[in-house]
């Protein structure tokens, strides 16, 4: 292949490959950066901040803002719970949900399948908006400040319903008039029968989920009130960002006196911890998502 | 089997819908939606004199098209460059980069905008004073955060979407290319007159599915990026959902806020139900109900 491709290669070839090349590096090196900026910063002393600003290369090299970060690191491991907890949680019930409606959805023999595909559908042309949505959540299901109020809204949405049954239906549907036959049983033939089939899919969407629960912050700004002591690890970082007495705070409890407290570097410094591990995590899981794209792109 | 999945749809979305009876009283609190004062549409004639419907209709609607016109084209030229190079560890990383920016929260999105923006401490003003320009008061310029916003749009989600882009050119039949080459087209020819229109398909796919969402925002990247309380750039900068937030959280008027999300929701039910009506003309095996 590389033969005929170096017999083929003329003037235009190596111009597309020259800008390719060119703006591809420039656009990957663009995405980068931003990270290396926070990571450099939260290891930048205050001061250098203070006179030079935020750069690429710690201009003066301390770890201060991660000494205080985990001299009281109390609140940073009880959001990592709650966020490691709603999102293992809500990846499980939703996963199975979304499988077993798209499962259903798809099967030729059920009836209602196209009204209920419909039903699911509609939600996302039309909706009540926020204002309806945030009374239905504080005033009739009672659930302000309490971590279900993020959990339950974020369990399922049409979009990986609509993905799950596009997966399903490339599985041959002889294999289930065939276990039907052996007389199994609809529940028996999704549980033993099409989930294990569906692994790649499975996995796909509950990425999907699992992404959306551990970025989560919308809901849990709109439901958990600041007074909570631990909050999602998303609304946690936000919190850090834009409350300087926030810092202040949590910078006492580490027994720092106010005027050294390293405002800006504690920013980052919080980024990097809540953001760190995931970011560590994501390379392995990317070529799932890319999967779940694909598929999604197909046809709904 | 799909009764958890109905009941959950019936719960979060269905039961607040008759919710938006709000927009058509004055509601007070302790009345609750369906006790307070019927005033008809006395919240639109204020949102239409006061112009906000105007200026927030404007803004998402123009930042949509923005997000969607050039978010297109630059996924489409990701895709095609990807698809000439041919060193395939290069190709591996600088994807796995370029999708990076899709995988982190809205909150961090805003925090590092703010490292590269803020006026004291931010890289560009950095650099501005390094090559002896003045430092730009960038959160209080509301002419430069369409750029900002858009720019940041595009940062998030081109190589995500490329995706799909370049996986459309692999399904191309090598063999049309090869046979192109034989007959003496150069890369530009290749691209110009056999790739790109096979990615039509797709892009029409993909814009009429898009412009259903023309109304809806992009809240996190709004919010998190231009901040809470930052009035001096609303008038670039608030769209429906940062402006019915605000309503909701700040300014607790309950009735304005849907009366903003009704019609919201009405006009786009009405864009999603004429690109559906085009897409049967285009393609009718594509379209969605």
């Amino acid at each position: 292949m590389e033969n005929s491709a170096r017999r083929n290669i003329d003037f235009s070839t190596i111009m597309v490959r020259l800008i390719g090349y060119g703006f591809i590096g420039l656009f990957a090196l663009c995405c980068l950066l931003p990270f290396v900026l926070i990571l450099s910063s939260s290891l930048t002393s205050e001061r250098a901040i203070m006179e030079s600003g935020f750069s690429l290369w710690p201009k003066e090299f301390s770890t201060f803002a991660y000494e205080i970060v985990f001299k009281n690191p109390r609140l940073v491991i009880g959001s990592y719970m709650v966020t490691m907890i709603i999102t293992v949680v809500g990846t499980a019930v939703g996963l199975f949900i979304v499988a077993m409606t798209g499962y259903a959805l798809q099967r030729q023999d059920f009836l209602y399948r196209n009204k209920i595909s419909f039903y699911i559908y509609f939600t996302t042309l039309f909706s009540g908006g926020l204002v309806p949505f945030y009374l239905l959540i504080t005033q009739y299901l009672h659930l302000k400040d309490n971590y279900l109020a993020v959990l339950l809204p974020g369990l399922l949405s049409p979009f990986l319903i609509i993905m799950m049954k596009a997966f399903v239906k490339s599985i041959p549907h002889e294999i289930t008039e065939s276990a039907k036959m052996d007389g199994a049983g609809d529940f028996t033939i999704f549980l033993r029968i099409i989930l294990p089939m569906t692994t790649p899919a499975l996995a796909t969407i509950g990425l999907f989920i699992a992404l959306g629960y551990w970025n989560e912050w919308y809901n849990s700004m709109l439901f958990l009130s600041p007074n909570m002591e631990y909050r999602p690890l998303q609304l946690f970082l936000y919190n850090v960002i834009t409350s300087a007495d926030f810092i202040r705070n949590s910078a006492a409890s580490a027994n720092v006196t106010p005027q050294d407290i390293p405002l800006e570097s504690m920013k980052m410094a919080t980024a990097i911890v809540a953001t760190g591990p995931v970011i560590l995590f994501y390379p392995f899981v990317q070529k799932y998502f890319i999967q779940g794209i694909t598929v999604g792109a197909v046809k709904g | 089997m799909c009764l958890p999945a109905i009941i959950f749809f019936a719960v979060f979305a269905y039961l607040p819908m008759p919710g938006l009876y709000l927009a058509f009283v004055n509601f007070d609190y302790s009345l609750g939606i369906f006790k307070s004062a019927f005033v008809g549409f006395d919240n639109f004639r204020f949102l239409v004199m006061t112009g906000d419907l105007w200026k927030l209709t404007f803004n998402t609607i123009a930042y949509n098209i923005a997000f969607i016109i050039l978010g297109n084209i630059l996924q489409i030229a990701v895709a095609i460059m990807l698809n000439e190079l041919r060193n395939k560890w290069f190709k591996k990383i600088s994807q796995t980069l370029m999708f990076l920016p899709h995988f982190i929260s809205a909150v961090l999105v805003g925090l590092l905008a703010y490292n590269i923006l803020s006026y004291d401490y931010g890289i560009l003003n950095s650099f501005l004073k390094m090559i002896g320009m003045d430092p730009v008061e960038t959160y209080s310029n509301p002419a430069i955060w369409p750029y900002i916003i858009v720019i940041t749009f595009l940062w998030q989600s081109t190589g995500y979407g490329s995706i799909v882009y370049f996986a459309a050119i692999m399904g191309l039949d090598k063999s049309i290319l090869e046979a192109a080459e034989i007959d003496g087209a150069n890369a530009f020819q290749r691209i110009r007159y056999i790739i790109i229109p096979y990615l039509k398909p797709t892009f029409i796919i993909l814009l009429l599915f898009s412009l259903g969402g023309v109304l809806k925002g992009n809240f996190g990247l709004f919010y998190n990026l231009v901040g809470a309380n930052n009035t001096m750039l609303y008038p670039t900068t608030d769209i429906i959902e940062t402006y019915v937030f605000r309503t909701l959280m700040t300014n607790f008027n309950f009735s304005l806020g849907s009366a903003v999300s009704l019609y919201q929701s009405i006009l786009g039910l009405f864009i999603v139900l004429t690109a559906n009506w085009i897409v049967k003309k285009v393609s009718p095996e594509n379209s969605l109900f």
